[in-house]
């Protein structure tokens, strides 16, 4: 249950004790060709993605354009960009609202318990496995039922509410590793739950709301199944959006593939710049904080 | 602390009790009590709205859910009484439902394994540190950061079944090659069709998988394989004795993570198969039960399933976690 454990990732690797040189560049030469294998289908993406629309063909498919072109990213900016705007418009306050809930219930649960807290707590970590079909069908008629459905609110509504489990989890682990003594400290100057929420605890929380902040836009913006049946065409979001656009006849690779790496590089461009709040919400989903 | 008492209710309810002069409650029991509960009380309502939100949402709609699955709701005009387990045992009798669970299975076998198997060797390779780690570590964890439905449009193109003149992805690569052999009609196989299908998630998934090993791994004390080392074990007996029964904790949370995971796969199969009869799994039929036949008791009950079928597995693990951590004293 080291708190440092997720960190040790990012950290550079430890002795090369026992391995020789030749050990070392077989170890190399495997992980490059499991490289290309990742990379694969990255190449095609961004190669199908700059080939004018003629050369878009199975002929030429593993093959770099002859002539650079951006007319399928052009196309695909078209067709994607409402869904991008719905997309941000609904991630940011799913975000928000959920790592705020989660900071508060993290706090209760680390660190000012009440009778049945753990209880509560297992309960809440059941909610983040639970298969969403499970509770589809009734919150699409209550959403129906209460003339909500049209907007984006039902599904900045269902990502807050499934994505409190997961930070309140990110959260009480983080606020667990604060020293007993700092808490202490300022109960037995007669600060309240509130006052030490606000003095002592939210002015170090800034990496565990990082980590939450990441994790829900990840996780929001990539969803499929709550999109499309909580929002209508007006407010599809990206990943619908690109599953229509993708799953036409009609469309060329070239659109299809520039579309997938436009839905895909707001994600990918935080992964890239902040890895490492992005590892420590995946590794929370392991229990392992 | 009238400072704080007038900040909020909650605060006011007892956040400051312990500091107020406690002599004229020491007395009895039930003057005790109220201490105590003035002590929590405030704790409590500052997660009650998530508990609200959390009971509402997800146990309030999964016992709906429940009371649908146990109903003759198939079509609006029914009244929706209660039918017992009518609806699960009818499932079986259809042909769509065996199909679906056996494809699910496949699916699941071949994504668990598969990715576990290539995130323990990704984790292994870079445990010891090597030229390039944060670099291959980037990359073999970046396919997590995007969407399946992104995923599947890359890899429907490269599991395209065309025939081979027609082919455009793998396929084409197979013939370039003259490797013809291996050209194959990849997801839309009937039977094993289903393996091809966890083949972007393995892709995407192992990362992930690397990177608890990864931690599992480093979490290992040097001294422990020290130790081993000075008692004569070769380098790889230092993994196999002392460093991967280390690791049973990781492994079985990868297995639960990446097994429920499979267990509801939905958007994946959407984006490569749409709605394909040959790779229908559970949520994909789910998904037309409700959709497009809207016959919601029907779709319930396959909800049902799937819940049961993580439930089986997620509840133990998260009791037994639970129980390891208070053993641990968190």
């Amino acid at each position: 249950m080291s708190r440092s454990a997720p960190d040790r990732v990012i950290a550079p690797g430890g002795g090369t004790a026992g391995t020789t040189r030749r050990g070392q560049a077989v170890k190399f030469a495997v992980l490059v060709v499991l490289a290309a294998f990742f990379l694969m289908p990255m190449y095609v993406l961004v190669v199908t993605g700059f080939k004018p629309f003629a050369e878009a063909t199975a002929a030429r498919a593993w093959l770099l354009p002859q002539a650079w072109s951006t007319e399928g990213w052009a196309a695909a900016w078209t067709a994607l960009a409402p869904g991008l705007w719905n997309s941000v418009r609904m991630v940011v306050p799913a975000a928000v609202i959920s790592a705020v809930l989660g900071s508060l219930n993290g706090y209760v649960m680390a660190r000012w318990r009440f009778p049945g807290a753990d209880t509560v707590f297992t309960l809440f970590l059941f909610g983040m496995f639970i298969p969403y079909q499970a509770v589809m069908i009734p919150l699409q008629q209550i959403m129906v039922s209460s003339g909500l459905m049209g907007g984006l609110f039902p599904l900045i509504l269902a990502h807050t509410v499934y994505g409190i489990p997961i930070c309140t989890l990110i959260f009480r682990n983080y606020y667990a590793s604060i020293p007993h003594t700092l808490i202490e400290a300022a109960r037995v100057d007669g600060a309240g739950l509130l006052r030490t929420y606000a003095h002592v605890i939210l002015p170090v929380s800034a990496p565990a709301f990082a980590v939450t902040l990441i994790w829900q836009f990840t996780s929001a913006w990539n969803d499929f199944l709550f999109a499309v049946f909580l929002t209508g065409p007006r407010s599809w979001p990206v990943t619908v959006q690109l599953n229509n656009v993708a799953g036409s006849m009609v469309v060329p690779y070239n659109q299809q593939m520039a579309a997938a790496v436009l839905a895909s590089l707001p994600t990918l461009l935080i992964y890239l710049l902040l890895g490492r709040y992005f590892m420590r919400g995946l590794m929370a989903g392991a229990l392992k904080g | 602390m009238s400072e704080a008492t007038t900040r909020s209710g909650a605060a006011a309810a007892g956040g400051t009790g312990p500091r107020r002069p406690r002599t004229d409650r020491r007395g009895s029991r039930g003057a005790r009590l109220v201490t105590r509960v003035r002590s929590w009380l405030p704790s409590l309502l500052l997660v009650s709205p998530s508990i609200l939100l959390i009971g509402l949402f997800v146990y309030g709609m999964i016992g709906w859910n429940t009371r649908l699955a146990l109903s003759d709701q198939h079509r609006p005009i029914d009244d929706g009484s209660f039918v017992g387990l009518d609806n699960f045992i009818a499932l079986w009798g259809e042909a769509r439902w065996p199909a679906a669970v056996n494809n699910a299975i496949v699916f699941t076998v071949v994504f668990v394994g598969g990715a576990l198997l290539l995130g323990w060797l990704l984790g292994l390779l870079l445990d010891k540190g090597i030229r390039g780690e944060p670099v291959f570590r980037t990359l073999f964890l970046a396919p997590m950061a995007v969407s399946f439905i992104a995923t599947g449009v890359v890899w429907r193109w490269l599991m395209n079944p065309a025939p081979a003149e027609r082919a455009t992805g793998l396929n084409a690569l197979f013939v370039h090659f003259n490797l013809d052999f291996l050209v194959n009609t990849w997801w839309t196989a009937p039977d094993f069709g289903m393996a091809a299908m966890a083949l972007p998630a393995i892709w995407q998934l192992s990362g992930y998988v690397m990177a608890l090993f990864l931690a599992g791994f480093r979490g290992v004390p040097e001294e422990l394989r020290e130790a081993a080392r000075v008692d004569g074990c070769s380098e790889w007996g230092v993994y196999r004795h002392v460093v991967m029964p280390q690791l049973r904790p990781v492994t079985l949370s990868a297995v639960i993570i990446i097994g429920h995971m499979s267990l509801k796969v939905f958007d994946l199969i959407i984006a490569i198969a749409g709605q394909q009869i040959v790779a229908d799994v559970p949520a994909v039929y789910m998904w037309s039960t409700v959709f497009e036949v809207r016959d919601p008791a029907k779709g319930a009950t396959i909800a049902s399933y799937l819940l049961i079928a993580v439930a089986v597995f997620v509840i133990p693990y998260l009791v037994w976690t639970m129980r390891k951590e208070r053993s641990e004293g968190r």
